[in-house]
């Protein structure tokens, strides 16, 4: 699993029939000090997090078995909305999540 | 499999049911001679690993969610045992 932070919600009208109904984000992977690494990807998601939110997303096989018993086309899934971070030395406290319950409109 | 050594927990309160119960760990691959090695991954604790430890961490999905104990779940890194000691042949490092 990996770090990453939300930072945008991919909408797509003509994509594969099993991935219908499943949000699409765009994730900034994260080192543990909350600072930005790598190149961002798409995950599918199992927890409804939202902009902004802390997660940590499943690459894989194991990604589309977050969204069993449907058979869904994925390689990275968001598998959980991260509180906080408590590190060794240097602790780097994650940011209050912003409040639940909203999200994002879906187009018809 | 990786050489890692656990750096911290995460504390997530929403996620997917089967990560509840486990210790969720940051670890830190390292080279052969102790130096980090890319990223810091998540990992979930099978072996009950705290801060600090030296330990073996599998990468690939059968692995993570058998020695877990939770098969066909969403889990593709677990935290399978503890490093004592790496003995290398003359010349290897």
């Amino acid at each position: 699993m990996y770090l990453g932070r939300v930072v945008g919600c991919v909408w797509s009208t003509v994509k594969n029939r099993n991935l219908e109904g499943h949000r699409m984000l765009v994730i900034q992977p994260l080192t543990p000090e909350l600072a930005n690494t790598g190149q961002r990807i798409v995950c599918t998601d199992c927890t409804g997090a939202g902009a902004g939110e802390l997660i940590y997303w499943v690459r894989g096989r194991e990604a589309s078995y977050a969204l069993l018993p449907q058979e869904v086309a994925t390689d990275t899934t968001v598998v959980a909305i991260v509180d906080s971070v408590h590190l060794k030395s240097a602790a780097a406290p994650a940011p209050a999540p912003p409040a639940r319950g909203r999200k994002p409109p879906r187009k018809g | 499999m990786l050489i890692a050594r656990v750096i911290g927990e995460l504390t997530a309160t929403y996620k997917h049911p089967s990560h509840e119960g486990r210790k969720i760990l940051m670890v830190q691959p390292l080279n052969l001679d102790g130096t980090n090695r890319g990223v810091a991954v998540v990992a979930l604790d099978a072996v009950d690993a705290g801060v600090g430890d030296k330990v073996l961490v599998v990468t690939e999905g059968f692995g993570a969610c058998t020695s877990v104990g939770r098969f066909l779940q969403p889990i593709d890194m677990a935290v399978i045992g503890f490093i004592d000691q790496i003995e290398l042949l003359p010349g290897v490092s």
